[in-house]
């Protein structure tokens, strides 16, 4: 495959692994730009981008804005005011008037799932779903596929275990469909209270006994735990679910010695993960960081760099 | 449209006397390899680059690098083109600052590559001189933009297209010229 035949990413669900494979390849190429000195090439001179987060984030959008920087797209830059804004015709107005100055793609992050769908269908831009709600989080999802990829030499017949809160994460989300296709085999740990009550629909194992998962594991994945979550009830206190799910070298003490350590951030150090995990050298955290990058310059080549279909 | 075998212009032993002929034309021009880096551009022009450095390093007994250039990311058409061009990496593992750099590349023809070519490589450092080796120079350019060692000056009307076969892409080493006939 050569070109993406796509307008947007919306979630990795519908992608085929040709797509993603397409992607993977590119980011490869892109990250060699990342290492130079001077770190930009012309391609995207001219094009415009749109960054609209509803939702607070660090990573992903400084990783966006660089992305765009390093190609040379023009960018601005738009933090969601309230999340009243959320609904209908005022979401497609804002991006609509925005679209008028010209705007070609808009990477949007919404807490509504189908959010960045919605916008897709209502503007000629390209749309790129940077998280929307509790559906996917695709680029996480392709940026950890690249880290695997890069780290471990192939996706297929990978073993990735990723515990913490499945039910709540977009980034689970995007990572169990596009691992999948990819022939990955997925497992899922955690309090049951946490898992999707159709988790059967996504076709992974599933085990609350994560010190079984992590024997066979090549990738462990460990979820940012949201604070929230425990007054709903969900589980009954932070200290409990540390001592269960969180990673620390006592309770992956079985697994192998060159097991990859992963977490999509921010991480609450003493929770979901262990510093002495987090900073040992199996982790590949910060590696997730600069993958990143790479996989979002990709998009916005594959995306923009080139005729659009008209 | 298709194409038709016009006219076979170089064979194996040509290109490779073209090849030989060049690198001792490097040599006498650069009076020596010592700063002298070969850079290949995607995709014919890293083999022709390989042999380039192969002759090299058997005429003056020491290595010279070679590295690779994808240009698809400075390309001026990108807006233009049907399909999007696949990107590769760029491999130059090695300092371009102050040095010789030899671009090679198969055709020159309008110029355009070469263009690109010379921004990415400024993009990584800055050489003291940038130089180009062609297989074949068919004309026609588009912009100030002329090669320093040619293996083959070769006529051609804008209609027509140059195909250059590499034993290492293509299985054979050969340069063909094709012309479009309307059928």
């Amino acid at each position: 495959m050569q070109t993406l035949r796509r307008k947007d990413i919306l979630g990795l669900e519908e992608m085929s692994a040709e797509e993603i494979t397409l992607i993977l390849d590119t980011a490869r190429s892109m990250r060699e730009i990342m290492q130079r000195k001077i770190k930009k090439v012309p391609t995207l001179r001219g094009r415009s981008v749109l960054n609209l987060f509803y939702e607070p984030s660090t990573r992903t959008k400084a990783s966006f804005e660089l992305a765009q920087k390093y190609m040379s797209a023009d960018s601005v830059s738009v933090a969601g005011t309230s999340s009243s804004l959320v609904k209908g015709e005022t979401l497609k107005d804002t991006v609509r008037n925005v679209e008028v100055m010209g705007i070609e793609c808009v990477i949007m992050r919404h807490p509504v799932s189908g959010s960045t769908a919605y916008l897709a269908r209502n503007i000629e831009a390209s749309v790129i779903n940077a998280g929307d709600g509790m559906h996917e989080h695709p680029t996480q999802g392709l940026l950890d596929m690249f880290t695997m990829l890069d780290k471990k030499g192939r996706l297929e017949n990978l073993k990735v275990v990723i515990v913490g809160d499945i039910r709540h994460s977009r980034v689970a989300r995007s990572n169990i469909w596009g691992l999948q296709k990819m022939g990955a085999k997925v497992t899922v740990s955690g309090p049951r209270t946490l898992m999707p009550v159709d988790l059967q629909v996504f076709g992974v194992e599933y085990t609350p006994f994560l010190e079984e998962a992590v024997e066979e594991a090549d990738v462990i994945m460990a979820l940012r735990l949201q604070k929230e979550r425990q007054e709903g009830g969900l589980f009954p206190s932070l200290r409990e679910y540390s001592e269960l799910y969180g990673l620390t070298t006592n309770r992956i003490a079985g697994a192998k010695e060159d097991v990859l350590i992963m977490h999509p951030g921010p991480m609450n150090r003493g929770v979901e993960i262990s510093s002495e995990i987090a900073d040992s050298p199996r982790s590949v955290i910060l590696e997730q960081v600069t993958s990143g990058v790479a996989v979002r310059m990709a998009l916005l080549y594959l995306l923009l760099g080139g005729t659009k279909e008209e | 449209m298709t194409l038709k075998h016009k006219a076979t212009v170089m064979d194996e032993k040509s290109m490779r006397q073209a090849l030989r002929r060049i690198s001792h034309e490097i040599i006498e021009r650069n009076k020596g390899i010592d700063d002298i880096v070969l850079v290949g551009i995607r995709r014919r022009g890293v083999p022709l680059a390989a042999r380039l450095q192969t002759y090299l390093n058997e005429i003056e007994g020491s290595s010279i690098p070679l590295g690779i250039l994808d240009i698809t990311l400075y390309r001026d058409d990108l807006a233009e083109r049907q399909e999007q061009p696949r990107v590769h990496t760029t491999d130059v593992p090695f300092d371009l600052n102050k040095k010789q750099v030899v671009v090679v590349d198969d055709v020159l023809y309008t110029g355009r590559t070469i263009r690109a070519a010379m921004d990415a490589l400024i993009d990584l450092g800055r050489p003291a001189t940038i130089q180009l080796a062609v297989m074949v120079d068919r004309g026609h350019r588009e912009l100030p933009i002329r090669a320093d060692y040619v293996g083959k000056n070769v006529p051609t009307s804008r209609s027509e297209l140059v195909q250059v076969k590499l034993q290492e892409v293509d299985g054979e080493d050969r340069v063909d010229i094709l012309e479009n006939k309307k059928s």
